[in-house]
């Protein structure tokens, strides 16, 4: 996403807009807006903090003892990076949320009157969602070592987890910018959206081994990309064989690139 | 477009030529022609769903007419969009600040956008501010304002740039009068800055208040355009209508109104039976008819002044144009000239105020 370029059907201006600096400023003052946003609205922050900690909590002590044959522990340790990724994923799909409800209030009218790339708004949500992203990590990481949770592998490699999961939540969040300028009503966004997430989340290797489901769906397990990023964080925090699942992680972040942002670009220029 | 498009006039601040815009099955624009010239206030009139939203969304570069041109200050608002929204304010319908900023956050982001330093953001957001009295408000968030108070900063925003042109969509739909007035004050001050402004309204008395020139625009089509005192000489302005207690008084009360006001023409004229109704020129002559009234021992069941409605000033308009050209108008039964037709002597439901459902909502809101 090196430079966001707007197909044509938008005005020109998209195409004689400035960027570089201008647009990195306009976009960082459109993020603060969003945080500031965010923080004043202290339920919004729900899916960054109390969330991975109460599922990290239920899922532990209500199946751990189930699942893993009574070592919580153990669990705690498996469960860990698959939280990570579902909670990071369903925060990245507040974006569509967000940037439709901006619209329907007629917010992007006044930022569309504006001499600013009409890349800005969409740059600015992008940045701000990153800060939440870093505020999911750390707490889940915290709280879980709370709860027991021990990093097996270094410093490096637990940064190298945050960026994977990350990029992979910005990559997921095309998809609901999509949709959120598909879809008429910013709670329609937040239906469809989860409609789509929550199977994509349980129908991978996030709570259980993939050997314990039926053939069937095994076969769904394994094309769920959330499952190689799940299996890729369970490398880079507690060790072990991380190729295969590095590769396809990163190849399903390019596939959902190449398919949903020109996709959503082209909706965006549409609508806002 | 493979025409040579038109040039901009020079003398204009704000030129829209033959301007149409389709959605879907609606043709929300069919040759739009809109003149401002610099310095003053152009008052867009119209019915809900005349165009007017779109017109504007037009020349303040946010949509793009199928046909048509926009310049505003004569710059093409598709061609050279980034110029003209150097030099445009635009106030849409619908408040668009942020609920959850305070007033200096949402002004403060609107100056960074603009590319003003943190430091000049902050003293202009600190001007705007005091100018529209929120000095008081300034560091609460904007979900704790009244819904004038929000106009007020929504306008502000669209201030921060010090724009030569402001477009206002509807600023006081859903404002009580009381605050309607205090908005037209700041709208007057805004030529004062050196501003060009069009605004548009469904209120025929806000153009009258404001406008030095008022385009009347319905279905996508402009249908007149004329000074405020123009277009009320075709309307029709206020009208006293008078029911005596006894109809045996009606010679005399018919008398006396014409007498009252023969200034603009004496005309006395009975729209129904008891009633009788002549043309005015203010509030005055409602105190002065109260006291003829009196002083003649003349009881009343009904003593009001009306203006006519916006549906009424259609009504006329939509007859001169019957005189003038071809139009689709086939309701006139054939009678005289609209001015001269008893239904416009007759309001039926008074002056066209009524706030509409989404404006009414906001207030309510903030009221709760």
């Amino acid at each position: 996403m090196s430079t966001v370029s707007l197909p044509a059907g938008g005005t020109p201006a998209s195409a004689a807009s400035r960027r570089g600096p201008a647009l990195l400023r306009h976009s960082v003052a459109l993020a603060h807006r969003s945080l500031i946003k965010t923080f004043r609205t202290p339920e919004a922050l729900i899916d960054v903090t109390i969330q991975p900690a109460i599922f990290l909590v239920l899922f532990t002590y209500v199946f751990g003892g189930a699942i893993a044959a009574g070592s919580q522990h153990d669990y705690l340790q498996y469960l860990l990076p698959g939280i990570l990724a579902q909670t990071i994923a369903l925060a990245g799909a507040t974006i569509g949320v967000n940037l439709n409800d901006d619209i329907a209030s007629g917010v992007f009218d006044r930022f569309r009157s504006l001499p600013i790339s009409r890349a800005a708004p969409l740059v600015g949500k992008v940045l701000a969602d990153l800060v939440r992203y870093v505020l999911l990590f750390t707490v889940t990481l915290g709280f879980g070592y709370v709860l027991g949770f021990r990093v097996q592998t270094g410093v490096l490699d637990v940064l190298a987890a945050g960026a994977l999961v990350m990029g992979f939540a910005l990559c997921l969040s095309w998809v609901s910018v999509w949709i959120g300028m598909m879809v008429r009503t910013p709670d329609a966004v937040q239906g469809i959206t989860m409609l789509v997430l929550f199977p994509l989340t349980f129908a991978s290797s996030t709570f259980v081994k993939a050997d314990t489901l039926p053939g069937w769906l095994q076969t769904v397990v394994d094309l769920n990309p959330l499952t190689h990023l799940v299996d890729s964080l369970r490398a880079l925090l507690l060790g072990g064989p991380r190729g295969d699942d590095l590769l396809w992680t990163l190849l399903s972040m390019a596939a959902l690139l190449v398919v949903f942002v020109p996709l959503a670009l082209r909706a965006y220029a549409r609508r806002a | 477009m493979t025409s040579t498009t038109p040039a901009a006039d020079p003398d204009l601040a704000i030129q829209a030529i033959g301007l149409r815009k389709r959605f879907g099955e609606t043709q929300a624009l069919d040759g739009v022609d809109l003149q401002a010239r610099p310095g003053t206030i152009l008052g867009v009139l119209g019915p809900h769903g005349a165009g007017k939203t779109t017109a504007v969304r037009v020349l303040s570069t946010l949509l793009r007419p199928d046909q048509g041109v926009g310049f505003v200050g004569g710059r093409n608002v598709v061609t050279d969009a980034v110029a003209v929204r150097r030099s445009i304010g635009l106030t849409g319908q619908y408040a668009s600040v942020d609920e959850k900023l305070t007033g200096t956050e949402n002004l403060v982001l609107f100056g960074q956008l603009l590319d003003l330093r943190r430091r000049d953001a902050k003293a202009r957001a600190k001007d705007l501010l005091a100018w529209f009295e929120l000095q008081d408000a300034a560091n609460r968030p904007v979900g704790t304002y009244s819904g004038g108070m929000r106009r007020r900063l929504d306008l502000a925003a669209s201030l921060v740039g010090r724009p030569a042109v402001v477009f206002l969509d509807e600023p006081t739909t859903g404002l009580d009068p009381a605050k309607r007035q205090a908005m037209w004050g700041v709208v007057r001050s805004l030529l004062r800055e050196g501003s060009t402004v069009l605004l548009t309204t469904q209120y025929l008395e806000e153009a009258d208040a404001l406008a030095d020139e008022v385009t009347v625009i319905d279905h996508g089509r402009v249908i007149a355009h004329d000074t405020p005192d123009g277009l009320k000489r075709v309307v029709g302005g206020q009208h006293l209508t008078v029911r005596p207690r006894d109809p045996a008084h009606l010679d005399r009360v018919a008398t006396i109104m014409a007498a009252l006001t023969a200034s603009v023409g004496g005309r006395v004229t009975s729209p129904g039976r008891g009633v009788l109704t002549a043309p005015v020129s203010g509030e005055a002559m409602l105190a002065e008819a109260v006291i003829r009234l009196a002083s003649a021992g003349v009881g009343v069941d009904e003593l009001s002044l009306r203006l006519p409605s916006l549906d009424e000033a259609f009504f006329a308009l939509i007859g001169r144009t019957a005189d003038g050209g071809p139009t689709d108008d086939a309701e006139d039964d054939g009678g005289p000239a609209a001015d001269d037709d008893p239904r416009v002597l007759v309001p039926a439901g008074g002056p066209a105020t009524a706030p509409n459902d989404r404006g009414a909502d906001s207030d309510g809101r903030a009221a709760a």
